[in-house]
């Protein structure tokens, strides 16, 4: 377990030093940040490699118990667990946290607030790591919620813009919403299955009743809506882009979006035991797939369109996930966490030697920024799902599980999985209009932008190289039956019923269905076909323009902003301006009155302080002369 | 001597004291007038210890202490007029009035906090 605490320690210990020595000490900054990164990436492969090599044995797992915090009831436990899920989600985690660590070098040089910046993206990475192997759910809540505030800080990183500000409130209002009912799922969850350990919870989610485990994958569901950004939580994702590039690469593409996936699928024979939460994930994950496809169809901001997309990439996970393939779910996750933050550093590589984000004023970086094109081109197909690339194999796996179970039968009922089928087959195409309408505006045509671009520095062009390897080959590792599946050896459910933390039974194949493969790339080339067209007949034109009144709809992403300022945000504001009213109107006056009032009556009493002795003396004799005359009447 | 001549004299006495007192406003005239009113007491005191034939003579006593008590009195009010005149060069009694209230403050201040707020 050794690795895994240097896994989670180091980061947080570059964390600590970053903010207490960075502000004093800004040139040991960058070798903090890197050092903890590099350091936690070193230790996660010792426990990926094992369970890579586990074969023979079965499958590979290790947990420690650290401490018990009695509470009264149900103690909570600080437990960490490490399998092959965790491993190599952690491995994950740690390259592209390394990556942008180096790439944030150059690409944040010069600002004076890099070593809070470093030392937020350490604690952060620390915080992803207790996520993903922590093995109490409180303990996961933890780190769940610092890598909300980290993300809330690193979104708001030019706080002097406004941009900045509200998007960073709107990503933590926004998520905490969802994190309400994740923490009632915990308690929900924990208090029916008599602990908060996840591999206990795990083992009880057979004997639970039915409509407990509804209410708590549902309850839990938010959170992982919220954190994964999914409608109708989804709103905060694109806003988040106002942050650095390389955070949005980090956060809000690769590593936190993705933990509520990660968290459904460690939890998953607890969600495969509550069919109505795999329905409503399925819907959940249809509406988000194709809504934010086409919303990632008319964006100008080449960030916002990434971000779309990350949203729509996420719904994919959610889907496998409903459809009863967590394997194919995780698969996805690490080839997007891969090509998503490869395209993620290479838009920060255009829009760093551009000086804008808007696509309009790209165009024709193909010659100027060779490399930035090369690796860009390799995410970008994985992003579509082009073969050999990672996501062609990841999105048909997911497609597969749908087919399967649409056809045979699956954990959810049948016509939700065929929605899952179509949708995403529907998506792909979508996916592939925008991914070339974003490619086309980007490195083709004339140069709009009247500066002398060039390619940029080491720092920030290593990183790409090295994340389109994995973007490039990780789909392989999908293929044969022994690999992926079985590294990660996850509880699915199979013919017969679920099989909790079997190690005798073996991981299930990923399908990858012949049908459904030909229609997907016969979509996605449909897909780059027709926008091809639109671009050919005038290059230097957005093809977007051509959806004519469709545009604005997608462009505003179907109003869901503007409807939750109308039902939400408006409602708020009304509400807090009666509460200030009533506090200064009301509580402040009553207040302010009741002194000004007492000064007022005082002033009666003042005027008998003449100063004048006599005057004293003359109403004291007075008062004398009545009291002796009083006694005197009235005995 | 009947008893009722020398009370009618102290109460004359006194009630003259207590105008000086009341009405006078040289600093020096109100102190005599303090004396006028102890003598009218002494006067009382000295009167009922005949009239009743105190075998202590408890009146007369008294009368001493009152004396006695006045001295100090006068010798200090004399100084305290001696002091107030040489810092004001005046013993005018309405003129004293430094103990008077001030006038009250119109409102209070605004604080930074209730600006901000206001805005």
């Amino acid at each position: 377990m050794t690795p895994v605490y240097v896994a989670v320690l180091a980061p947080f210990l570059a964390a600590v030093a970053g903010f207490f020595t960075g502000g004093r000490r800004p040139r040991t900054a960058v070798p903090v940040a890197v050092s903890g990164a590099a350091v936690a990436l070193l230790a996660v492969l010792w426990p990926a490699a094992q369970a890579v090599t586990a074969g023979a044995t079965g499958r590979y797992g290790d947990s420690a118990h650290l401490a018990s915090v009695p509470t009264g009831t149900l103690p909570i436990g600080v437990d960490l667990r490490v399998d092959g899920l965790a491993a190599l989600v952690a491995v994950a985690v740690g390259v592209v946290a390394l990556a942008v660590q180096v790439y944030s070098v150059a690409y944040l040089k010069g600002d004076p607030r890099y070593s809070s910046y470093a030392a937020f993206v350490s604690l952060f990475t620390a915080a992803m790591m207790l996520v993903v192997f922590a093995d109490d759910l409180l303990v996961l809540l933890v780190g769940w919620e610092v890598m909300g505030v980290c993300s809330y800080f690193l979104i708001g990183h030019h706080w002097e813009q406004p941009d900045a500000q509200r998007s960073a409130v709107k990503a933590f209002v926004v998520t905490r919403l969802g994190d309400v009912g994740f923490l009632f799922g915990i308690f929900t969850l924990g208090v029916a299955a008599g602990s908060f350990r996840i591999s206990h919870a795990v083992g009880e989610a057979g004997r639970l009743s039915e409509h407990t485990v509804t209410v708590a994958t549902l309850l839990l569901l938010c959170g992982v809506v919220g954190k994964s950004a999914q409608f109708p939580l989804h709103v905060w994702l694109p806003d988040a882009m106002a942050g650095p590039t390389p955070i949005s690469a980090l956060i809000h593409a690769a590593t936190m979006v993705a933990a509520g996936i990660y968290l459904v699928a460690r939890l998953y024979p607890v969600f495969l035991a509550a069919p109505v939460t795999l329905a409503v994930m399925a819907v959940i994950a249809c509406v988000t797939m194709l809504g934010a496809a086409l919303a990632a169809l008319a964006q100008d901001d080449i960030k916002r369109v990434l971000a779309y997309s990350t949203v729509s990439q996420l719904a994919y996970m959610l889907a496998a996930l409903a459809v009863g393939s967590a394997t194919a779910a995780v698969f996805h996750l690490l080839t997007h966490a891969a090509f998503k933050a490869l395209l993620f550093l290479a838009a920060g590589s255009v829009i760093h030697a551009v000086g804008t984000n808007l696509l309009r004023d790209m165009g024709g970086l193909r010659k100027a920024m060779p490399v930035t094109f090369a690796t860009m081109t390799v995410g970008l197909a994985a992003l579509t799902g082009l073969p050999p690339f990672s996501g062609y194999f990841s999105k048909e796996a997911v497609l597969g599980a749908a087919e399967e179970a649409a056809l045979h039968e699956g954990p959810v009922a049948s016509w939700a999985a065929w929605l899952v089928l179509v949708v995403g087959l529907l998506t792909i195409a979508v996916t592939a209009a925008y991914v070339t309408r974003l490619w086309l505006m980007t490195f083709f045509d004339a140069p709009r932008s009247g500066i002398a671009v060039h390619e940029s520095s080491p720092a920030m062009r290593w990183p790409l190289v090295v994340l389109a390897v994995p973007a490039a080959l990780l789909g392989f590792a999908g293929l044969g039956h022994g690999w992926l599946p079985h590294w990660l050896s996850l509880d699915e459910r199979v013919p017969g019923g679920i099989t909790p933390l079997d190690p005798a039974f073996p991981a299930r194949p990923l399908h990858i269905g012949a049908v459904t493969s030909v229609l997907s790339i016969v979509l996605a080339l449909g897909g780059f076909a027709a926008v091809l067209a639109v671009w050919r007949r005038a290059p230097s034109r957005d093809p977007s323009l051509r959806l004519q009144r469709l545009r604005p709809a997608l462009e505003e992403a179907f109003w869901v902003d503007d409807l939750y300022d109308r039902l939400f945000v408006r409602p708020v504001r009304l509400a807090a301006r009666s509460v200030r009213w009533t506090d200064d109107g009301v509580i402040g006056a009553a207040v302010a009155g009741s002194g000004t009032e007492a000064t007022r009556v005082a002033g009666l009493l003042r005027r008998a302080q003449a100063g004048n002795v006599q005057t004293y003396l003359t109403g004291l004799l007075a008062g004398v002369v009545l009291l002796a005359v009083g006694v005197v009447t009235l005995t | 001597m009947p008893l009722l001549m020398p009370l009618m004299v102290g109460a004359l006495l006194f009630a003259l004291g207590v105008y000086g007192v009341l009405a006078r406003r040289n600093a020096i005239l109100v102190l005599m007038a303090v004396e006028l009113m102890l003598n009218a007491v002494n006067l009382n005191l000295v009167a009922f210890d005949v009239y009743l034939r105190d075998g202590l003579l408890a009146g007369q006593v008294f009368t001493l202490f009152v004396i006695t008590i006045a001295a100090a009195e006068i010798g200090l009010g004399l100084a305290i007029v001696l002091l107030v005149f040489r810092n004001r060069a005046t013993v005018e009694l309405d003129g004293l009035t430094d103990l008077r209230e001030t006038d009250p403050p119109t409102a209070l201040p605004v604080t930074a906090d209730e600006q901000a707020v206001a805005t």
